[in-house]
């Protein structure tokens, strides 16, 4: 799995949001269209994508994406 | 009183707090046809049976995958209803027997984000109660649901909610908290013994008021 990867199926789980404001090193919380239902959504793209179980607390204690990014990595 | 479940320590426990001496226990899957099967054989003749296996899920519809259905409806829907047709069957209840499937508020009366594997797979069990309380009255068996709101066993922390987003919820139910497998036990008394002998094809929803 790479980094970019990553980060463009996290921008996948957003529909109104530019693409181009989403990057490894964006606070993704600090989105406007940020939701608990795009927070389930991004757990279970991980899922489909790379069989990694996140939990809410995963989501939580991540502030940028390249975080979550290296909690999937870890687990994968 | 027979148990069954995965789990040896669990049914253990589960036997320990139960009053009285005359209980069995036996462990199984109840997604493996062959284990069943073997269990329909094993069971005496019954008074009442609690159906209560159950998973739970939250995931955004755009990927309840059919895969998605199957693990959840396996458990949740055709494994209940497949013992249950067996034991109908191979004539192992008593007559007046009193039957309860453990459904949920979740698919019928509460419609949440996420809740679409998990809700529609009670909503079918919750369908089927019905139907199977009106065939079976002819055998003057009695088929009726709980429905439970949020109630605290591993079932709700599976961590894919955190404790805080648990809590903010809970904080949304009348009574101010969720409920504990004892509040539902209760109404499967209710419903098993002949205080509700003219009840049938119904849902006792227990729920700490969330859907008022």
């Amino acid at each position: 799995m790479n980094l970019q990867d990553f980060v463009e199926k996290f921008a996948e789980q957003f529909d109104e949001t530019d693409a181009n404001e989403i990057q490894a090193n964006t606070v993704f919380k600090d989105l406007d269209e940020w939701s608990s239902l795009i927070a389930l959504s991004v757990i279970a793209m991980v899922d489909e994508e790379y069989e990694v179980a996140l939990k809410g607390d995963d989501i939580r204690n991540a502030s940028t994406i390249e975080d979550l990014y290296n909690v999937v990595k870890a687990k994968h | 009183m027979w148990l069954c479940g995965r789990n040896q320590e669990r049914l253990e426990e589960t036997v320990s707090l139960l009053a009285g001496s005359d209980h069995a226990f036996s462990i199984g899957d109840l997604t493996e046809s062959s284990y069943v099967e073997r269990l329909v054989e094993q069971v005496g003749q019954l008074d009442g049976c609690v159906f209560s296996a159950g998973r739970g899920l939250t995931l955004p519809f755009q990927f309840a995958t059919r895969e998605k259905f199957d693990e959840v409806f396996n458990i949740n829907f055709f494994s209940p209803i497949e013992l249950f047709r067996l034991l109908v069957k191979k004539k192992k209840f008593c007559p007046k027997a009193s039957v309860v499937f453990i459904a949920s508020i979740g698919g019928i009366w509460n419609i949440s984000t996420g809740g679409s594997v998990y809700g529609s797979s009670k909503a079918a069990l919750q369908s089927i109660v019905k139907f199977c309380a009106k065939e079976l009255s002819s055998k003057k068996m009695r088929v009726n649901s709980i429905n439970p709101g949020m109630v605290n066993t591993p079932l709700i922390r599976r961590g894919t909610l955190t404790e805080e987003q648990l809590k903010e919820d809970m904080e949304r139910y009348p009574l101010k908290r969720y409920g504990e497998p004892e509040d539902i036990a209760y109404g499967a008394i209710y419903l098993l013994s002949d205080a509700s002998s003219w009840m049938t094809g119904q849902s006792l929803v227990i729920d700490g008021g969330i859907t008022i």
